[in-house]
């Protein structure tokens, strides 16, 4: 079955908190939703699940109108990001409570109760009660709920929040493991660009209540359609810089390059830059010469235009093997990704490049131009 | 130090207990050893008194009645509160946080104030001296406090238990039966022992509202003065047995108070 969203909007207290959201998922996809908290990821789940009715809009079920009927009719399920299960039952009949409630004969019920748990590895704690497991083994109760009664749609608000890291990491492997093989609609919210990167399906963006971009995973990183869409796609959050082109001149900041050739079809006019964090480089003392106070641009080995520019340290964070640099730049403030522990200074000047073909050129509203012709070194590096 | 806070412990007790011990005490005497002197323990001890209690109609009767009403109005304010917390701590409405707030003002009114609206009204409608008469009356003050103490115990319950119920299929009472309900028994206990005690040793509206069929224990214990004086031994014995109701409630339900006199707002 498919489940659509046509112009569902919900309003609360004279605050819109979904607007005009319109999205397609297609059976058996996988899709995540992926926004900041109060983007809205929740409320849009809710909707989905029928918990809250939209103000405006209708929610299709293969083309059936069901946005006004109550969730108990509905096919779904959802495991909520506090692990919610019945504390006055066991795991068994905390499980087996959707089953019972459709009425499946008892010795069915049993054998799909510890399928379920033996696939996510509680089958051992079946007579136990929620309150005496620890919180991975109640969130793995909460999806067991979720997944023993083939629901036509698995709604996941943030289950893995609460989880330490490692659990989090086994779990989310499990999870696209769970539903390669159903015919089940999965959608999953989560405020991480990484998590959203490594579950990978379907990507939906979702922005102060608007779904501001739809597409599968790669697709909408490689191509985020506007400013946000790409502010949101990436952790850290990719830099945005202001150029203006004047004839066959391109101005950053103070400096100013020559059109490097995948820009030959912009117009003059103003721009924005999007500079992933781990396109930007440090250029070694040597090779830089003297640090200049102005941008400016060289040529790399490949004949293409690069942009090189001074800047100063703000915080070097050294996190494992990465360094992740903060640095200023006039008025700008850059996040770098390097590779390696790099020990900076604070204030220490640098001399940063980034090849202007890898850089994305937002118009002056923010939408997309321009996205990297090369192909993303890789995706696990986000 | 150990010995020291036993010590403390151990008088703590003894002035707790001195008085009940004392009732106990002159229920196992006769009249005339009551009033003949000081004695620690019953010289000749006897279970006459406790024979009037349980064999002369006006002493077990007036018991019974009591326990009538007291059960009543604990099941009414239960059924009538359950809901009515419920809404309170999962719907937002016109005027909830006020209508919330009014009902503990029920409470705030000395009892003796609804003595004459109630005596009025419940001998035009027929319901004076009935057992019912004083359980709705006492619903006055037990519903508000029932409403308070359960609702703080159904907001600890998240809300989205109650949405995994509805996902899972169930209905709204089916839900509210088999899955709240269980996790609200401390609540329900703590409420049902207020409940209890109020109800069992309010006097006023009992006797007030009662003449001769529906005399509650209370009543009849201040009517025992005869041509022949004060009955003491029996008057003692009908306060232990009325203890023991009280006693039985605190047994069954401390398991679910512990946690339960907190209120749920832990």
């Amino acid at each position: 079955m498919s489940l659509q969203l046509d112009g569902v909007t919900l309003t609360m207290h004279g605050e819109t908190y979904i607007d005009n959201a319109c999205l397609t998922l297609e059976p058996g996809s996988f899709n995540v939703l992926l926004g900041h908290t109060l983007a809205g990821k929740t409320t849009l789940m809710r909707l989905m699940a029928g918990l809250d009715r939209p103000d405006r809009g209708r929610i299709l079920v293969d083309g059936r109108d069901v946005t006004g009927e109550p969730v108990r009719r509905r096919n779904i399920s959802m495991v909520y990001q506090q692990f919610i299960n019945y504390p006055t039952l066991t795991v068994f009949d905390n499980i087996a409570s959707p089953l019972r409630q459709a009425r499946v004969a008892r010795r069915e019920v049993t054998r799909r109760v510890e399928e379920t748990a033996a696939m996510l590895g509680i089958d051992n704690l079946l007579d136990r009660y929620p309150q005496a497991l620890s919180g991975g083994q109640q969130q793995r109760t909460a999806m067991a709920r979720a997944l023993v009664k083939d629901a036509d749609v698995i709604l996941f608000d943030e289950p893995l929040v609460n989880l330490d890291y490692k659990l989090r990491e086994a779990l989310r492997h499990e999870m696209r493991k769970l539903f390669a093989s159903r015919h089940t609609i999965a959608v999953y919210a989560t405020t991480e660009p990484a998590e959203a990167l490594a579950l990978g399906g379907t990507t939906t963006l979702l922005h102060e209540g608007r779904i501001i971009q739809s597409g599968s995973s790669d697709q909408v990183y490689r191509a985020p359609c506007n400013r946000e869409a790409a502010r949101l796609y990436g952790e850290p959050p990719i830099n945005l810089v202001a150029m203006r082109r004047r004839g066959q001149e391109c101005h950053i900041g103070k400096g100013a390059l020559p059109v490097p050739s995948v820009w030959q079809t912009l117009p003059d006019g103003d721009y924005s830059l999007g500079v992933r964090p781990h396109h930007l480089l440090s250029v070694p003392a040597a090779e830089a010469g003297s640090p200049g106070r102005q941008s400016g641009s060289a040529v790399d080995s490949a004949g293409e235009v690069v942009w090189r520019f001074p800047a100063y340290v703000r915080v070097a964070e050294i996190s494992g093997s990465e360094t992740f640099l903060h640095i200023g730049h006039g008025d700008l403030e850059m996040v770098a990704h390097l590779e390696g522990i790099h020990e900076l200074d604070v204030d220490q000047a640098l001399t940063m490049q980034v090849a202007c073909r890898r850089l994305f050129v937002f118009d002056a509203e923010g939408n997309l131009l321009l996205s990297p012709s090369a192909p993303q070194p890789s995706l696990s590096r986000v | 130090m150990t010995l020291r806070k036993s010590l403390v412990m151990l008088l703590y007790l003894l002035f707790v207990l001195v008085p009940i011990y004392w009732l106990v005490n002159m229920s196992l005497k006769s009249n005339r050893e009551i009033l003949g002197g000081l004695t620690l323990w019953p010289t000749a001890p006897t279970l006459d008194n406790y024979r009037v209690i349980f064999t002369e109609p006006s002493w077990y009767t007036s018991y019974l009645n009591s326990l009538t009403y007291v059960s009543m109005n604990v099941v009414i304010s239960l059924l009538v509160a359950l809901p009515a917390a419920y809404a309170f701590s999962r719907f937002r409405f016109l005027g909830d946080k006020h209508m919330f707030f009014w009902l503990l003002t029920n409470r705030m009114a000395p009892p003796a104030v609804f003595l004459l609206p109630f005596f009025q009204l419940y001998s035009a409608v027929g319901l004076f001296d009935t057992p019912i008469a004083v359980a709705l009356a006492h619903c006055l003050f037990n519903v508000p406090l029932a409403v308070w103490i359960l609702e703080g115990f159904m907001s600890s319950v998240p809300k989205e238990i109650d949405e995994t119920a509805y996902i899972d299929g169930y209905t709204f009472p089916k839900f509210f039966v088999r899955i709240f309900l269980p996790m609200i028994r401390p609540g329900i206990g703590v409420t049902a022992f207020f409940c209890f005690m109020f109800s069992w040793v309010e006097l006023l509206l009992a006797r007030t509202l009662t003449s001769v069929d529906a005399k509650p224990i209370v009543a009849q214990m201040t009517r025992t003065v005869s041509a022949a004086g004060i009955d003491w031994g029996v008057l003692a014995a009908a306060g232990v047995v009325a203890l023991l109701p009280g006693v039985a409630v605190i047994y069954f339900v401390r398991n679910h108070v512990a946690k339960g006199f907190a209120l749920g707002r832990v």
